[in-house]
């Protein structure tokens, strides 16, 4: 084949060579608008992973590699006035340009036609049976057929600079440094023997701040380097045409079209704080190489089978390093944070890493944190972070886990069924810390269908009474989740899908405003004073109920789109009165419920909130309206927020995404922004996740979905 | 796990006389469901009329479209004529509905192409009114109808399943796709409050008799997709270990139902398949 490969980066000229190698019969060259000797950048890293694949793919190189790498296996986090060290990380770099000189002279000794100094600016001038663009983030080769490709671009927040120094550095080292501008942190590896990388990034806030957005490249360097003064020592910060920059991350849907085909960063880019962009991009030279060597001459089957190799790896790359790069974003949030919980919140910001990936690399680290959520600062012996007690007001829960059993609506006018007692202290024997009960309605029109478990007659209380006593018997803490369904009542049971009205021996339900839940849903009552006054009273009266119960803690429902989540929401929420409008208006009612409620329960028992953070919806409420909400109800005794989204509404917008985690990320921004304690939920189906999330400061309970262990 | 076979109703030389004999030894063979494809503009058979004349030559195996494209066909129309094949088959109907992928599929139907995810939450809400509805028949077999199931990838297809469905229909891909899909469904289903958990099923093509001929057809029927065509033909399962390497990865992520879809109307791929099968 004849191919031409525009860039002559790291995933071009290891495409070119491992072509050649296989078959000496291509004619490949190789063009770029560099000289060979051009030192843009300063180094990058590999793990142990990358380099395993490397000696696989090509052992020459990897020999030449081997020779020119600096190693190291512990990570520093300088923080405060400390320095955190945890070992076990296995990581190596390379200077680029080395890297690119090894590549080059393997290269060219297989015969690849290199030619530098060559500036392609026309794609279809190119000629060859194979085009590759290799040609770096601003790609012209993909710019040519970006429809085809079809280009997404998406603007990370924060603002880098690409140092290098000659102080180096032992490991890799993160410096965060907090300034009256704002918060800066450095990333800094070893390169050589002589140098280190020194990325500086910050928020674009900061940035301006600083005055950054106005100083020339000199005076930049010269701010930097005095800001990190006593890191730098008597060391020199280096500039090598360095500039602030914001970083994109680019998706292409397809990465080829007709005999053109895209790989590294012209087809994709990861933020650099999971250091795997030269990886993705030698990576895919590998994979398309070994397409080829599959499908010698057949383009469409190798791009295929490249496509299909490595994409999705990708895709999980690119959210693993999106999730990093938000972290960075808003780091200043986590400032308050003991050092060892930093230093763990930072080694597992992306999600690759877990609490048991740690406790393999270093068990010190995983201890100390253990020792700081266990509040046991003596012990070696500890407990895993998520099977710590966590105290809540005069409440100690004895783990971080909560079940919370979707009940069936098999309860008789209200009366909880025989199998939502059995579904409940099966969670408690299961071992919950916390078994959460709910919904349960505070009154018979607060039911979201005929068979909803209620509480609002005294017989309903035995009945919870014996409940409780058996969830507490397994030793696990009961929680009732008070629920008025709203606009989502008088549905039919929920077996066969949700939200279809009862019609006949339905009743006629409540809301802010009378907007119906979904086209085919009929609309409610807006609320009246009267309703406000009944409502309120219901809530007071099940909360007496529930003490009488037992139940250790209860949670006002303002979530899934029920009576009071449409009170705090824009979109349900079309009220002209006090209870409508701005923020402050939206949440009285919620607001007077909890009121109500504290009322009625005992003073030494918590009562939280379980609050729709964002409706993932236009027009509706947002994570920030959450943290102000979340603020005000802490401020009015609301002990702890269980964190929902989403379901607002009864149409499709609004869906979440899905993914793991889904919704930790929202109940981290609560409990960190709002200062309060949370409940996390959404596909969190391990115990090392939860492990994770607890001692990472993320949330202080998570809801498991223990589906895996059955 | 338990496979299924596709009715080759969009494949080139699909007979009908070919259909009914196929279904009718579908039927004798190791399988337990019968799938079927959708598509307006195609030169294929439409599904639900292909299950109904199923229905009339098979006694055991469940009838499934993976998937119907809902949008395009009037709520009440669909909904008569599911429970009508509900009711010939004695309540073997497995209706997958989704908003499918063409636009060109609406325009010939005279269907609202905009919007189409929306009426499709619209239509599953209706169906099962219109199943319990007294007035218009015929009952289908079972209260609250045949077992609905949503396919589709995005986050709305889920919710979807979880707030309308009995599950999910996965669109095919290797099992690594279809796991994960699994885990998205299975958490909107948490997260709408369904009790219970969603039915799971999935599907894969296969030829193991035709030739060229399989990857012919994947490349006709899926050139819409432009520069996927490419990627999907290579997903086609051509040999019995492929085809058993296929089984043991969906089991593994927790498929209930595999229906594996022939890409030629050979009669001898339904053979092959039960060999492999069995
Ligand atoms: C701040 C920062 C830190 C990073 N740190 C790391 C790290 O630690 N580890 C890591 O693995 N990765 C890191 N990366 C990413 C890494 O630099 C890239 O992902 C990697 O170099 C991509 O390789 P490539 O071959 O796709 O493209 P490039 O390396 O960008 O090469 C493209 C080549 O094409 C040439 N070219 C472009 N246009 C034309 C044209 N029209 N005609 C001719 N030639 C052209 C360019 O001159 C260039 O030589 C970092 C990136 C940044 C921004």
């Amino acid at each position: 084949m004849k191919i031409t490969v525009v860039g002559a980066g790291p995933s071009g000229l290891y495409f070119a060579l491992l072509m050649k190698r296989n078959d000496p019969s291509h004619e490949i060259t190789v063009l770029e608008r560099n000289p060979p000797d051009a030192t843009y950048g300063w180094g990058v890293v590999f793990s142990e992973d990358t380099l395993a694949e490397l000696r696989d793919a090509d052992y020459p190189t990897y020999l030449a590699f081997d020779e020119a790498l600096v190693r190291w296996s512990a990570i520093d986090v300088r923080y405060r006035d400390r320095t955190l060290r945890s070992f076990g990380h296995g990581f190596s770099a390379i200077a680029r340009p080395k890297l690119l000189s090894i590549l080059q002279e393997r290269a060219r000794d297989l015969g690849v036609d290199l030619r530098f100094g060559v500036e392609v600016a026309d794609v279809n001038e190119l000629d060859g049976d194979l085009i590759v663009g290799a040609d770096g983030v601003r790609s012209v080769v993909r710019a040519a057929s970006e429809k085809q490709f079809a280009t997404t671009w998406e603007g990370l927040g924060s603002r880098y600079v690409w140092y290098g120094t000659d102080l180096v550095f032992d490991v890799f080292t993160f410096i965060f440094r907090q300034t009256k501008y704002g918060l800066f942190q450095v990333h800094g590896y070893p390169i050589d023997g002589q140098r280190s990388t020194f990325i500086v990034e910050t928020t674009e806030q900061t940035w301006r701040n600083a005055g950054l957005d106005r100083m020339t490249e000199q005076e930049s360097l010269a701010f930097c380097a005095d800001l990190f003064a006593d890191h730098l020592g008597e060391h020199r910060l280096l500039s090598n045409a360095s500039v602030w920059r914001t970083f994109d991350t680019i998706r292409n849907r397809s990465w080829s079209t007709g005999k053109t085909v895209i790989m590294g960063d012209a087809a994709h880019t990861a933020h650099f704080s999971i250091g795997s962009g030269t990886k993705l991009a030698i990576e895919d030279a590998v994979a398309l190489a070994k397409a080829f060597a599959a499908h010698p001459e057949n383009l469409p089957a190798a791009f295929a089978e490249y496509e299909l190799e490595r994409q999705g790896a990708v895709e999980r790359f690119q959210e693993a390093a999106t999730d990093s790069a938000r972290y960075f974003e808003q780091v200043s949030r986590y400032l308050d944070f003991e050092p060892e919980q930093f230093e763990f919140n930072l080694l597992t910001r992306s999600g690759r890493i877990t609490y048991a990936d740690l406790e393999l690399r270093d068990p010190a680290v995983v201890n100390r944190i253990d020792r700081l959520v266990g509040a046991a600062p003596q012990r070696i012996v500890t407990q895993p972070s998520g099977m710590t007690p966590l105290q809540i007001g005069d409440l100690t829960v004895p783990n971080r886990v909560v079940l919370a059993p979707v009940l069936a609506d098999s309860s008789d006018e209200g009366t909880p069924g025989a199998d939502v007692r059995a579904a409940l202290v099966e969670a408690a024997e299961a071992g919950a810390g916390l078994v959460m009960a709910g919904p349960v309605a505070v009154s018979a029109h607060g039911r979201i269908t005929s068979g909803s478990p209620g509480l609002w007659t005294a017989a309903h209380a035995g009945e919870w009474q014996a409940v409780v006593a058996a969830v507490r018997a397994a030793g696990s803490a009961a929680a009732l989740r008070l629920t008025h369904s709203g606009r989502r009542g008088s549905t039919r049971p929920r077996t066969r899908g949700v939200d279809r009205p009862l019609g006949r021996g339905g009743w006629t339900t409540l809301a802010p405003s009378a907007i119906p839940y979904a086209p085919w849903m009929p609309a409610p009552a807006a609320a009246e004073e009267q309703h406000f006054r009944d409502v309120a009273e219901d809530f007071a009266a099940t909360a007496s109920f529930a003490a009488q119960s037992g139940a250790a803690a209860l949670v006002i429902d303002c979530s899934d789109g029920y009576l009071l989540a449409s009170f705090l929401s824009p979109l349900s929420n079309q009220r002209m009165d006090g209870y409508g409008g701005s923020l402050e208006n939206r949440l009285r009612y919620p607001l007077e419920i909890l009121d109500a409620v504290r009322g009625a329960w005992p003073a030494d028992r918590p009562v939280g909130v379980r609050l729709v953070a964002d409706d993932r919806h236009r027009g509706g409420l947002t994570p920030d309206d959450a943290v102000e909400i979340a603020r005000r109800m802490a401020a009015a005794g609301a002990a702890f927020f269980d964190v929902a989204a989403g379901l607002t509404v009864g149409t499709d917008a609004g869906a979440g995404d899905y993914r793991r985690l889904y919704q930790v990320q929202l109940a981290d921004r609560i409990r960190n922004e709002a200062g309060v304690p949370v409940i996390a939920g959404g596909r969190i189906t391990t115990l090392d996740e939860i492990n994770t999330v607890v001692a990472a400061g993320r949330a202080d309970l998570c809801v498991l979905d223990p589906r895996r262990y059955r | 796990m338990r496979i299924g076979i596709g009715l080759p109703t969009s494949t080139p030389g699909a007979t009908g006389h070919g259909l009914l004999d196929w279904a009718r030894r579908a039927d004798e063979g190791p399988f337990s469901s019968l799938g079927v494809v959708d598509r307006m503009v195609y030169d294929s058979y439409d599904p639900l009329v292909a299950l109904a004349a199923a229905a009339g030559v098979t006694t055991r195996l469940t009838l499934c479209t993976m998937i119907a494209i809902s949008p395009i066909r009037r709520t009440a129309v669909l909904a008569k004529q599911a429970a009508s094949v509900d009711a010939i088959s004695g309540g073997r109907l497995v209706l997958g509905v989704s908003i499918g992928a063409r636009r060109d599929d609406y325009e010939a139907a005279g269907a609202q192409y905009a919007g189409r995810g929306a009426q499709l939450s619209r239509q599953l809400a209706e169906l099962r009114d219109i199943w319990d509805d007294e007035q218009v028949g015929p009952r289908p077999s079972s209260s609250g109808g045949p077992v609905l199931l949503v396919g589709g990838g995005s986050g709305a297809s889920f919710q979807r399943a979880a707030r309308h469905a009995d599950g999910y229909v996965h669109g095919g891909g290797p099992p690594r796709a279809f796991a994960s899909a699994a885990d998205k469904a299975r958490a909107a289903w948490v997260e709408a409050g369904r009790p219970g958990e969603p039915t799971l099923w999935g599907q894969s093509y296969f030829s193991l008799t035709g030739g060229g001929a399989g990857d012919a057809y994947m490349r006709d029927y899926y050139a819409f997709t432009g520069g996927f065509v490419e990627r999907i033909a290579a997903g086609l399962l051509t040999t019995p270990e492929a085809i058993r390497e296929q089984i043991r990865g969906y089991a593994d992520a927790g498929c209930e139902e595999l229906v594996l879809l022939p890409a030629t109307s050979d009669p001898a791929e339904l053979d092959a398949l039960a060999d492999v099968v069995a």
